[in-house]
Formats: C-alpha cells, sequence, structure tokens
C-alpha cells in the first residue's frame, strides 16, 4: 500500500488527470458565469494534455506533439469563444448563460 | 540519474494544481478565478517537467499562462462583473449537475485504478536535452515527419479562429 504511494507511475499522472477534468466540468455545469466555464474548458484541455503526456512517458514522442496540438486548439478555442462572449454581452448586457435561451429575435 | 524526491514533489505540485482548480470553480469574481487557473496551470507545467517533456512545460507558461489567460483579463475589462455579486452563482441544475458529475468521476477513477495493470511497466528514456528537436522533427523532418499535414491543418486552424474571433467581436460586419 505504502509501496503504491511512494513510487509515483503512470497511474498517478492519470488520477490527477481525471480529477482536474471532473473539477472541470463540474465547474462547466454547475456555473452560470460565461467566463468561468471558458476557463473551465481550459482546464479540461489541460488535464487533457497531462493524460497525453503520462502516456508519452510510455511509448515515445508522439504524444507530446500531441499535446501540442490541444495547446494550439485551446488558443483557438478561446479566440473565438471570447468573440462570441463579447458579442453575447454587447446584446445582452450581461454574461450569464442562464439567459441565453433564444437563438435570435 | 534518478530525480530528487520525486514523490514529495509530485504530491505538492498536484496538491497545489487541485486545491487552486476548486479555488477557481467556487469563486464569485471571474478575475479571482482566472489567478487561480494561472496557478493551477503553472502547477501542471510542473507535472510536465517532472514527466520529461520540457518544450511542453514552457508552451504551456508561455501559450495557457502568458497568452489565453491575458485574453481572458482583456475580456473581463470589457465585461461589466460588479452585478455578479448580486446574483446567484450557481444554476438552477447546480444540484443534479453536481451529483451526476461525482458518479461519473467514481467510475472514471475506479476505472482508472482497477485497470491499472495493464500499463506498461517500463519507461521509455526521454532525453531532456534532445526534447524540443525530437518533437521539432517529427512536425518538420521531410523523412522521420508524422505530423507535417496536421501541423498545416493546426495553422489554418489558427488562421480561421482569429478571422473569425474579429468577425464576431465587431459591432457591424
Amino acid at each position: 500500500m505504502l509501496d503504491a504511494l511512494t513510487h509515483i507511475g503512470t497511474l498517478h499522472y492519470l488520477l490527477v488527470a481525471a480529477i482536474l477534468f471532473l473539477i472541470g466540468m463540474i465547474g462547466v455545469i454547475t456555473r452560470r458565469n460565461v467566463m468561468i466555464i471558458f476557463m473551465c474548458i481550459e482546464l479540461m484541455l489541460s488535464a487533457v494534455n497531462l493524460n497525453l503526456l503520462a502516456f508519452s512517458r510510455l511509448w515515445g514522442l508522439h504524444g507530446q506533439v500531441f499535446a501540442l496540438f490541444i495547446a494550439a486548439d485551446a488558443a483557438a478555442e478561446a479566440a473565438v469563444g471570447l468573440g462570441i462572449l463579447i458579442a453575447f454581452f454587447r446584446n445582452r448586457t450581461t454574461v450569464n448563460v442562464d439567459e441565453v435561451d433564444l437563438l435570435k429575435w | 540519474m534518478t530525480p530528487v524526491a520525486t514523490p514529495f514533489f509530485f504530491y505538492l505540485i498536484s496538491g497545489i494544481a487541485i486545491v487552486s482548480a476548486l479555488v477557481m470553480i467556487t469563486k464569485v469574481n471571474p478575475v479571482h478565478s482566472a489567478l487561480a487557473l494561472i496557478v493551477t496551470l503553472l502547477a501542471s507545467a510542473g507535472l510536465y517537467l517532472m514527466l520529461y517533456a520540457p518544450f511542453m512545460a514552457g508552451v504551456q507558461i508561455v501559450l495557457y499562462a502568458g497568452g489565453i489567460l491575458v485574453m481572458f483579463l482583456f475580456v473581463m475589462m470589457l465585461v461589466n462583473i460588479e452585478h455578479l455579486y448580486v446574483e446567484k452563482k450557481w444554476n438552477r441544475q447546480s444540484l443534479l449537475a453536481l451529483l451526476g458529475a461525482l458518479s461519473l468521476s467514481g467510475l472514471v477513477i475506479t476505472a482508472l485504478v482497477r485497470g491499472a495493470h495493464t500499463l506498461p511497466q517500463h519507461t521509455i528514456a526521454l532525453e531532456e536535452s534532445t526534447n524540443t528537436q525530437g518533437i521539432g522533427r517529427l512536425l518538420y523532418s521531410a523523412t522521420e515527419g508524422y505530423y507535417v499535414f496536421a501541423f498545416e491543418v493546426a495553422s489554418v486552424l489558427l488562421l480561421v479562429a482569429v478571422v473569425g474571433a474579429v468577425v464576431m467581436a465587431k459591432r457591424r460586419v
């Protein structure tokens, strides 16, 4: 039991990544502020990166290249998401996602 | 060469990451959340270093903590956040959502722990001194570049995202 705690292996990193991912998911589905929801999405992407890097420790550099692509994706997602957020705030003067219940008005 | 006190630093860094992630989803003010997210991302960069990925750790610090978070803070200055203190913080279905998320986390953690014996025990020797060269070869090299096309597609994706952000943030198209 103590041996499993003191010998840090792949499983430990996977568990940390899973916990971070689930914290991000709880934030996405329970918060109302759209900015915090975006931040939680970034946290989830970063947790996935941690997973990929933990596996790249076992199988070589390809996982790190995949993590790099996910980082580029996160940047693109943040740019588009914040653009949507500014447009939304200009129209409704709120950042509360519960107010987003109309596609057009 | 064995690293010094790896379990201690692993638990310290992952504890910092998890606690500041919890702080991030419980704060009312999004600026505080952004600062907590920076701490989480820097702690993950530390974990990346422990996994022999120094290039990704640098990318994490420069791109996430330096770039994306600055963009978040800029947008927060454009958006009025004072009324958030008088509004409800959690949405209507939050209790049900929390319950679902906790059961999912139980499922994921049980699956990981019970499936741990299928993970290979050996690790590959990842040289830190040639880490960046190795990633660069995989991305750009004519002979061993597996990801040249994917890299070009990612650059087009970033271009589309920048154009899309400008179009959506513009007052009139």
